[in-house]
């Protein structure tokens, strides 16, 4: 059996809560003052996600860099893979908001778009 | 050049201002002048998600979120100049500078004061220690980062848990960067907890409270801080000290709405805001100049920001119209126990439209309390709060019932169970 301390987000009282659970299997979720924080503390142990904010390089943009996210949340644990992928490459300008960017990021099935307009130089 | 409501700051105040006049007249020639290259203000370097949760009911980045006001901008025909630095403004001119116009005046029938805020340097914070490179405000860093392209440092040291310092954080981190500490001299965060927990948490960036720099070490460059714990009077403790080598010390200390223009044209300001005192129309003290976003007080959520700059825009197109109005039976806001500062700090009942919205922040952390809102001595609102921080604005709504010709005096205050 495994004990995990986590801190609820949805609200400023950041609840410690303590959820125990045998692998996958949770087996109880304490010190959340509403349901909420017990909604959260589920997702958090068993399939944490995170979406990736960063930016790429742009060739002949009237700007340098461009900035980008991953279309729907990554798997906790390939944000350092996926960071790794968007500065390998480049994307030549203009680009357009929702423009995708790289197909599938890291293997995570997920694509990079483009969250700013850069016109071409 | 004349225009009928002149805009200063084309950021999200500025735009959500400008549409929010063209909204309630179309006919109306409204300018928005912008000092930087591009409208959009401190959203085009805020490329992390999380705006428009209120506005457009999903999660937006920042970049995202301006766009969704620019691209209304043509809808709406209003007009915008880049590059343009107003150096003036009086009741009814302001008076600018750009490379192509040179000096220039626009005569206009309205002002909207939206210049944002801006951090607070290290010489507003007298940290002592040397004066290397090396040393940025966390916004700064973020400018470098986002928008330039540049990393300013490879170990890094944050002073400030507000959004912004614990924003850079993660990205310095997600950069190569190795961020050792985070400190903040209060016993708790003004971060949102959201924060602490994806860019903190998540990285396992130890969050050091009650603590603060209290040296900072390198001739040419940063080459480490001494930070140290701090009693209940913010004093470091001795012997608590501890040396951390780094290249790199972040700021994040606060924000200070951008009030020299306001003040120079004598606007009355606020002490606990630092931003101009307004009505519920968000009119200054003197007649045909609003304000609204971060130079009227410091947001945690664009969306605020939006709605409220609206308001201010529609009521600005609405004095072009109607003209100046009587300043009469204006109704105080009291910020009493608990409530640092509300915004509006006076309501003229006849110019009400709609429920009166009044946003405050508090002066401390209160658990398992209540705001309490009275009009002139009768309980309105008592509203249970599990807890109230100083770090996330709350807010009130009186029914336009409520208020009535006779009332004197609204207060609001914070009340332990």
């Amino acid at each position: 059996m495994e004990t995990r301390e986590l801190t609820c987000i949805n609200c400023p009282m950041g609840c410690r809560i303590t959820v125990k659970l045998d692998g996958d299997n949770i087996l109880s979720v304490e010190g959340n003052t509403c349901k909420r924080g017990d909604t959260y503390a589920r997702t958090e142990v068993t399939a944490p996600v995170r979406t990736v904010t960063t930016t790429i390089k742009v060739i002949n943009g009237v700007q340098d860099r461009i900035s980008c996210k991953t279309k729907s949340p990554v798997p906790k644990d390939k944000i350092f893979d996926v960071m790794e992928v968007i500065n390998k490459v480049a994307c030549e300008a203009p680009v357009k908001i929702g423009d995708i960017l790289i197909e599938n990021a890291a293997d995570t099935g997920i694509p990079v778009l483009a969250t700013k307009n850069v016109d071409k130089i | 050049m004349r225009a009928d409501v002149v805009v200063i700051g084309g950021g999200p105040a500025g735009l959500a201002a400008a549409i929010g006049a063209a909204k309630e007249d179309k006919e109306l020639n409204i300018l928005i002048l912008e000092r930087d290259h591009e409208l959009g203000g401190i959203l085009n370097q805020c490329i992390h998600n999380g705006f428009g949760l209120h506005t457009f009911n999903e999660e937006l980045t920042g970049p995202e979120y301006a766009a969704r006001f620019e691209n209304q901008l043509k809808d709406y025909n209003i007009d915008y100049l880049l590059d343009t630095m107003v150096l003036d403004i009086a009741q009814n001119k302001v008076t600018a500078v750009n490379s192509a116009n040179g000096v220039f005046s626009v005569e206009c029938g309205a002002i909207v004061l939206c210049m944002g805020c801006r951090e607070r340097p290290r010489g507003a914070l007298n940290i002592p220690g040397l004066r290397p490179a090396g040393v940025f405000t966390a916004g700064t860093a973020q400018r470098l980062v986002n928008i330039e392209g540049y990393m300013p440092g490879k170990e890094v040291v944050i002073l400030g848990s507000g959004d912004i310092g614990l924003i850079m954080a993660r990205r310095m981190t997600l950069e190569g960067a190795k961020v050792k500490a985070v400190c903040e001299l209060m016993p708790y965060s003004g971060g949102l907890k959201r924060n602490i927990v994806q860019c903190l948490d998540d990285f396992d960036i130890p969050l050091l409270l009650s603590h603060t720099v209290i040296d900072i070490k390198g001739n040419e460059r940063v080459t480490s801080v001494v930070i140290a714990e701090v009693d209940e009077h913010s004093k470091p403790k001795k012997g608590t000290e501890q040396e951390i080598s780094c290249d790199t010390l972040l700021l994040s200390c606060g924000l200070l709405p951008e009030n020299e223009l306001s003040r120079a044209a004598d606007v009355k300001i606020n002490p606990a805001t630092n931003g101009p005192v307004v009505n519920e129309s968000f009119e200054t003290s003197i007649p045909g100049v609003f304000a609204c976003g971060n130079v009227l007080h410091v947001h945690d959520l664009v969306d605020y920001v939006s709605e409220e700059s609206a308001r201010a825009g529609k009521s600005a197109a609405r004095y072009v119209k109607s003209g100046q109005k009587p300043d009469v039976n204006a109704i105080q806001i009291k910020a009493e126990k608990g409530v640092r500062y509300t915004v509006p700090s006076t309501v003229r009942i006849n110019e009400l439209e709609d429920d009166l919205i009044i946003r405050f922040r508090s002066t401390g952390v209160f658990k398992d309390s209540y705001i309490e809102v009275t009009i002139d001595g009768q309980q309105k609102i008592r509203r249970r709060k599990q807890i109230i921080t100083p770090g996330e604005m709350e807010q009130v709504i009186l029914k336009r019932e409520d208020l009535n010709q006779d009332v004197n005096e609204i207060t609001v205050a914070i009340t332990e169970g």
